[in-house]
This record gives structure tokens, sequence and C-alpha cells, in this order.
């Protein structure tokens, strides 16, 4: 066993084990706080992936800016000690069910699949200055459209929260 | 391409994730867990995009920057909905999803 195969293992048992938790631990805080280190995970998955650039995107955006969010919003709206009560028994079965029968469903399907690579492709090296290039291109394989987009996207999004969240005067 | 693993292996990871999102969406009650729900659900849809572009068309970036965009709409959503969530706090002094049963107050 290869140190990236060991790795592959360690990093997705942390994950699958910190999701089951962060939808089961009865303090939200707690399930705020797993849910941290499942994306702190994920990041180590796109290391493992080769994709540099992306898991620091991961770690700073995700890890730090939406869980950092979520926390101060937690705060704001709950005690940290209060604990919820169990979810209905009904809700509980439902929840279960769709996830054995989707994940079940899901997985053979994906295990009779044959992925096939096509063996003519060459890998590239993924650079800053390749992603650069591509982010801001008008050619081919260029996304400079969706870029602008999320730019006004994410304008939309900061006035929209000021707005909502701002105390009426009355 | 790291030896020993296959695409099956990443992508049997992201799919249990992905029910694991679902199943917390439907079985918790308070808005900010059923947020956290959807974090799960985002990044294991990330997960996927990135391992179909290293292991079947790593001559292009397509999956990478699909996650990027992912990612950045992700903040954006989750900014918004704790706007939504804060301000529904205000009115009704808590957050459980069976008591938003009112759009109108």
């Amino acid at each position: 066993m290869t140190l990236g195969v060991f790795m592959f293992y360690l990093i997705s048992a942390t994950i699958l084990f910190f999701s089951v938790l962060t939808i089961a631990s009865r303090k939200m805080l707690r399930a705020a706080i797993y849910l941290l280190f499942v994306l702190v995970a994920t990041a180590g998955f796109y290391f493992l992936l080769n994709y540099q650039f992306l898991a620091g995107v991961q770690l700073t955006l995700y890890a730090g800016g939406i869980v950092v969010l979520i926390i101060f919003s937690i705060l704001l709206t709950s005690h940290i000690s209060h604990k919820f009560e169990r979810p209905a028994a009904w809700k509980l079965w439902m929840g279960l069910s769709v996830l054995v029968a989707g994940s079940g469903t899901a997985l053979w399907v994906l295990l009779l699949q044959p992925f096939s690579k096509n063996p003519a492709v060459k890998e590239v090296p993924v650079t800053m200055h390749l992603i650069g290039n591509q982010l801001l291109s008008l050619e081919k394989n260029g996304y400079v459209l969706p870029f602008e987009l999320i730019s006004i996207l994410l304008l939309a999004a900061m006035v929209a929260a000021i707005v909502v969240a701002k105390k009426e005067n009355n | 391409m790291i030896q020993g693993l296959s695409i099956y292996h990443f992508l049997v990871v992201s799919t249990l994730m992905f029910f694991i999102g679902v199943a917390g969406f439907i079985i918790r009650q308070n808005l900010i867990t059923i947020l956290l729900s959807v974090e799960l659900i985002l990044n294991s849809v990330v997960i996927n995009f990135l391992v179909f572009n290293r292991f079947l068309y790593p001559d292009q970036l397509q999956g990478h920057f699909f996650s990027l965009f992912i990612i950045g709409i992700a903040a954006a959503e989750a900014s918004v909905a704790i706007a939504l969530i804060i301000n529904i706090y205000r009115r009704i002094h808590n957050i459980n999803a069976d008591n938003v049963n009112e759009m109108k107050f």
C-alpha cells in the first residue's frame, strides 16, 4: 500500500465519519465544527488529485469563510448549550430509507458503468499561468463569460444580504 | 493519476456523502442545520467534477473551472440564506422549519 492509497483511505474515512456526525449531532455548534472537518478533508482530496489551487480556494473560502459565517449565525440565533429534541420517528425512517435506497441505486449504476479514458489524451500540468489564462480568455476553452457573470452574482448577493438582514426603521 | 486508485474509489465516497447530505436535509428541522446539509451536497458535487476531470479528461480544465464557480455560488447562497434566517429569527424568535409556514406577516 503506497502513501497515496493510505492517505485516500484516511481522508475518505474522515469525510464519511464526520458527514454522518454533521447530520446526527444534536448540538448545533458541534455540527458546524464537524462540517469544518469534512471541508478540510475534502481539500485533502483535491491535493491528492493534484489540484493545489482549488484546494487553497476550498480552505480559504469554504473552511475559512462559509463556516465562520455559519458559526456567527448560530451564535446569533440560538443558545450554545441548546440541544435538539430527537427527530420524529417517521422523519428519521424516511431520511434513512432515502439514504439507503438512493445510495444503493446510485452505487449499483456507478459500479456497473465502465469509464474509459481516451489513451491519446495527454495530461496537462495545472499551473497558475494556465488557470489565469483560461479564466480570462475569449478563445476556445475560455471562461470569461461565467467569470463576469459570477462577479455580478456576488455583488447581487452582497446587496441582497445587506437589504434582507438590515433592521427596519419604524 | 495516483497509483492503485481508480475513479470508482473517489466516486463511491462522493456518492455516499451526497446521500448523507440528502438524508440530513430530510431529517433536520432547524434551518441552519438544513443549510449544513446543503453544503455537504454541494461539496460532494465538486468532488465529482474534479474526479471526472482528472481521470477521464486530464487534457482540459473544465471540471476545475466548474468547481471554482460552484464554490463561488455556494458562498453567495450561504450569505443570502443566513441573512434570511436572521430576518426570520427577528420576526418569530426561532428558526425551526416547521414554524415557518407563513410567507406574509
